[in-house]
């Protein structure tokens, strides 16, 4: 491998991915989002304005946690968690929001639309455009709109017009699909959020940008907190901005292994999930040539996972070039695997992740069971891309923890007849 | 020479600009989609576009966004695209394109996807997510097989950007009258002329007009500068509603027919 072979990759394409699969009618103001993109990142005053936004309002750097207790459980290596579930509105979109919206200032638009899935990049937009004074508009699939709905409400508190998508599987790629169609009509005083690595040049490239900072920090902390740099990084990927954001630094370091997981939703076998790169085919979808989830028409299939964050069937263009050029693993884990690691982080440190960032977990949890007694001393960093309190419901749902569900400590205490139901709830550790 | 651009020239020698009409491969069923095409053509149509059925049409409003999606979900496949194109080509001699978002061409494949086409009788494609930038293996299959390919040109596209497409589009440039998805609107953007001024000003032959055309006063308004005026919400509402028979009552209002 030769020096910063990866590093400095730029769009638009990554290898035989990316490119602009778009209409003639937003070409225009991608080139003019390029140019300005381009502008802003070689100009000190963009970049300090960025970094002050970083530090005085998401809180970064974020912290660098080591979870020995949750390491013990998962064999003899050391993990060490890129807190970015601590930062302003509970997940890593926030850095890339707040870039973007810099920038949409600087094209003079005054208006942002964003699409979100679980609504995590929908409150960091609405958050950004009240910061700024711009109008937003979020889409969001109807789907999710009634299984996000505290989101909803958190998004309309902060001034965002929310917008529920009925067309298609009412989920995150029609959401996308919506906010496209809001782009091409506004694009006069509209920027586009876009809240991951994918879609058209220069998107894949500029969120990219936005959110490497995970990755130069956590270099940064375990040269300082270990003197060394870690045998393995490890994320989630679903668009797979918070992997990129954290591997970039990393990429060329050739003794630092790289993984991504994605949802293998209730298993590859099943084909419910969203393992795009592990099992999809390269196709073009909202821009980008890229690994997609398709059938033999080209039509793209519908994607499964228990976290709607990841719940997109491609992914990022880079990811599919990384993947090709071997530089970075992928892996799929399946809901169950998440959930227990899920579990298993709240029960051992006190940290709630998302549903998203527990894949990542999940995934480190098998490599370093993979590694077995010679993982001794070895250091993993997991980015731990989000908190759960968005996915209390949903957990709560998994591990039947409501009143009225087998496992209500309430229902066993009144003396179900089921000699079963006296024993304690069987929802310790299992992974 | 093009099948598209030697119907467009038989317009114009009758003294008037093409009518060109959209509907959706298969909607609501094949045979009723084949039937709504030749009505289309017996009503004054000069070139056809059949849409492909796709699952993310960001280029399209709610009408036609439900007929392709009903048209989805009762199962449909690829193959009766060129069933359908076989069957309107040998019913009218009309000249057939097929509209489609691009993963499905490279699904199948550029070479594969125009050796089919052709062989069905098709005149060629417009592709609303290609843009020439990205086009090298659709040029390459499309003159392999002598098929028409239609490029979009549009309000906000450079000087630059336009001489590319009129040089690489073959059958005609599609210029798009405003901003926007399908769907029809009240009144036709003054933008349109502009746009096709533009395409003419770099070369292109033939600039036909579309997106929010939807009445006989629109077809004449930018008949009036363009070659030729494509019509596609308004036929598919019009499908939805009345079937074949709605859609050649409105193709002869729309082409102008006593």
């Amino acid at each position: 491998m030769t020096q910063n072979q990866f590093r400095e990759a730029e769009g638009p394409y990554f290898g035989d991915y990316g490119g602009r699969w778009m209409p003639e009618s937003l070409v225009a103001a991608l080139d003019e989002v390029e140019r300005v993109f381009r502008e802003a990142k070689a100009d000190p005053e963009f970049v300090d304005e960025f970094q002050r936004l970083c530090r005085d309002y998401t809180g970064r750097p974020s912290l660098l946690t080591e979870v020995p207790r949750f390491a013990a459980e998962a064999g003899s290596a050391r993990i060490f968690l890129k807190r970015e579930d601590l930062n302003h509105t509970g997940s890593h979109k926030i850095n890339n929001v707040l870039g973007q919206a810099l920038i949409a200032k600087r094209l003079g638009k005054t208006r942002l639309i964003a699409e979100t899935g679980a609504g995590q990049h929908g409150v960091a937009t609405a958050t950004a455009a009240a910061l700024m004074g711009m109008e937003c508009v979020v889409y969001m699939g109807a789907e999710d709109t009634r299984r996000q709905a505290l989101n909803v409400a958190r998004m309309r508190l902060l001034g965002a017009d929310v917008v529920p998508v009925e067309h298609g599987a009412k989920t995150l790629k029609d959401a996308i699909n919506e906010a496209l169609r809001d782009w091409v009509a506004t694009v006069e005083n509209t920027h586009y959020v876009l809240g991951t690595v994918a879609g058209p040049h220069p998107f894949p490239e500029m969120v990219r940008w936005f959110h490497q900072v995970i990755g130069e920090e956590a270099r940064a902390q375990i040269l300082q907190q270990e003197g060394r740099l870690p045998d393995a990084v490890v994320a989630c990927v679903g668009g797979g901005s918070n992997a990129l954001g954290i591997f970039h630094a990393f990429l060329d370091d050739e003794d630092v292994a790289l993984y991504g997981f994605e949802a293998g939703g209730e298993g590859l076998e099943s084909g419910r999930h969203a393992s795009a790169i592990t099992l999809g085919r390269s196709g073009v979808l909202h821009g980008a040539r890229s690994y997609l989830m398709q059938d033999e028409d080209g039509q793209t299939v519908d994607s499964h996972s228990i976290s709607a964050g990841l719940d997109y069937p491609s992914v990022g263009p880079e990811h599919a070039y990384l993947a090709d050029a071997g530089r970075v693993s992928y892996e799929p884990v399946t809901d169950v695997e998440c959930m227990n690691a899920f579990e298993r982080l709240c029960r051992t440190e006190g940290i709630i992740p998302a549903i998203e960032s527990a894949h990542a977990l999940a995934g480190a949890t098998r490599l370093a069971r993979s590694w077995g007694a010679e993982g001794e001393d070895r250091i993993i960093i997991v980015s731990l891309s989000g908190r759960g309190d968005k996915d209390v419901a949903t957990a709560a749902e998994w591990f039947k923890l409501l009143p009225g569900q087998e496992n209500d400590p309430a229902r066993t205490v009144a003396g179900d007849e089921d000699e079963n139901a006296g024993q304690a709830p069987e929802t310790g550790v299992q992974s | 020479m093009s099948k598209t651009a030697a119907a467009i020239d038989a317009a114009k020698a009758q003294g008037r600009s093409a009518f060109i009409g959209y509907l959706p491969a298969g909607y609501p069923d094949k045979d009723t989609s084949i039937a709504a095409a030749i009505a289309l053509v017996e009503n004054g149509a000069d070139v056809l576009e059949i849409g492909i059925p796709y699952s993310d049409p960001v280029m399209d409003g709610p009408v036609i966004q439900q007929a392709t999606t009903a048209v989805l979900q009762r199962g449909f496949r690829i193959d009766e695209v060129f069933e359908i194109v076989e069957a309107v080509t040998d019913a009218t001699g009309a000249a057939v394109l097929v509209m489609t978002y691009y993963n499905i061409i490279d699904r199948m494949g550029a070479d594969e996807f125009a050796r089919r086409l052709a062989a069905a009788g098709g005149a060629g494609a417009i592709t609303p997510d290609l843009i020439p930038d990205e086009a090298d293996d659709w040029i390459a299959a499309t003159e392999k097989y002598g098929l028409d390919r239609v490029f979009l040109s549009a309000p906000t596209s450079t000087p630059q950007r336009v001489a590319r497409i009129a040089e690489l589009s073959r059958g005609f440039v599609y210029g798009v009258s405003l901003m926007g998805v399908t769907g029809t609107r009240d009144a036709v953007s003054d933008v349109a002329e502009s746009v096709v001024k533009a395409a003419k000003g770099a070369g292109a032959e033939r600039v036909c007009v579309g997106l929010g055309v939807s009445t006989r006063a629109h077809v004449e308004e930018i008949g009036a500068y363009a070659d030729g005026v494509i019509v596609g919400t308004a036929l598919v509402a019009a499908l939805r509603d009345g079937g074949a028979a709605a859609v050649g009552r409105l193709a002869a209002e729309l082409s102008g027919r006593p």
